[in-house]
């Protein structure tokens, strides 16, 4: 699209430049109302219908943007995913923990065969040899668990990505919904549902010992 | 020619567990000197230490990989020879042509039971 500007218009650009000195508010409006009124003369009816479209689109946008951004997406980084990959790595701890217990029984079994007839011993070495095996579960869902971590880690990319995109618009609405999250909290912890926390995290757990203070401390 | 069941055996594997594992399916089949490492380049570092006639590797560990220790081994003019079996989860065909390319002496894959152990060990080895 090429613009024409009028001579009339050039010239009184011209004398303003000319004049050199600062311009008043209404003298700017004048002359950019002036250059709008020659610019629309210009647009076609395809331009002004793709206009429009692109304003739609805009505004389509900005109202995705705010009702993904009143979803806060920015939880899903700072608290669900990390949260999340705590669990599994405490798993495989816990399962690692547990697998060398029992293999640690085991090896004190196989020792005490040397001290038994051979035919029970032979049938224990079997029984120990199966308990071995057994425990190569540890290995696989370890591996497999490191793998879901892995996508969890990847996913968790994805989304600061998109909440990057998204600028301040998610602090935005938290600014306009300040106690979205206090009231979400206040209406679990009067419910039951707000005591279902599964184990907690090996650092977090309350010791036999602490417990036992603890309704001590109600006596 | 009979087997050296007094052979040093180098056991690789970032899971202890594993580790622990490998080690009393060898001492039961009548493998006593056996030694750990928990990645590649510990191995490979233990394998130029010490005289071992055995390696058994896991693939995936870090930050050398067990398919990484095999190539290293292979292209070292004392270690070469060195009989060398991948016990590993990677079950794909892609891994097993890789390993078998790089020079590995057999794959296990895991899950893997004792008798699987014994004969691979015996392809390996020699009867024992």
């Amino acid at each position: 699209m090429t613009i024409a500007v009028p001579p009339e218009l050039v010239a009184r650009l011209s004398a303003l430049r000319s004049r050199g000195q600062t311009y008043s508010r209404d003298e700017i409006a004048e002359i950019v109302t002036d250059l709008l009124s020659t610019l629309e003369g210009d647009l076609s009816n395809v331009n002004l219908k793709l206009y429009s479209e692109l304003e739609d689109l805009a505004q389509y946008i900005l109202s995705a943007k705010q009702e993904i951004a009143a979803l806060l997406p920015d939880e899903i980084t700072t608290q669900h995913l990390p949260t999340a990959t705590d669990e599994l790595d405490a798993i495989v701890g816990a399962t690692e923990e547990a697998t060398n217990g029992i293999l640690q029984a085991v090896e004190v079994i196989d020792s005490l065969t040397s001290e038994m007839d051979p035919a029970t011993a032979e049938k224990i070495t079997e029984a120990v040899t199966q308990v071995f095996e057994a425990c190569n579960f540890q290995d696989i869902t370890g591996q497999r668990i490191t793998k879901v971590v892995k996508a969890l880690k990847h996913i968790e990319q994805k989304v600061e990505a998109l909440v990057a995109a998204f600028g301040d618009e998610i602090q935005k609405y938290r600014a306009l919904h300040p106690d979205r999250q206090q009231v979400g909290a206040a209406e679990d912890k009067s419910s039951d549902a707000a005591l279902l926390n599964g184990p907690q995290m090996p650092d977090d757990a309350a010791k036999q010992a602490e417990i036992d203070a603890l309704l001590a401390s109600f006596d | 020619m009979s087997v050296d069941m007094n052979m040093n055996i180098l056991i690789v594997d970032d899971y202890k567990t594993m580790l622990r594992i490998i080690r009393n399916l060898l001492k039961q089949l009548g493998f006593n000197n056996v030694d750990e490492a928990t990645d590649g380049s510990m191995a490979l570092q233990k394998l130029r230490d010490k005289d071992y006639g055995l390696v058994i590797s896991d693939w995936n560990m870090e930050p050398m990989t067990g398919i990484q220790l095999l190539r290293e081994v292979r292209a070292d003019s004392k270690l070469k020879g060195m009989p060398f079996i991948m016990i590993t989860a990677e079950s794909k065909t892609e891994n097993v042509v890789a390993a078998k390319e790089a020079g590995v002496n057999n794959y296990i894959v895991k899950p893997f039971n004792a008798a699987t152990l014994k004969t691979k060990l015996s392809s390996v080895l020699g009867q024992f």
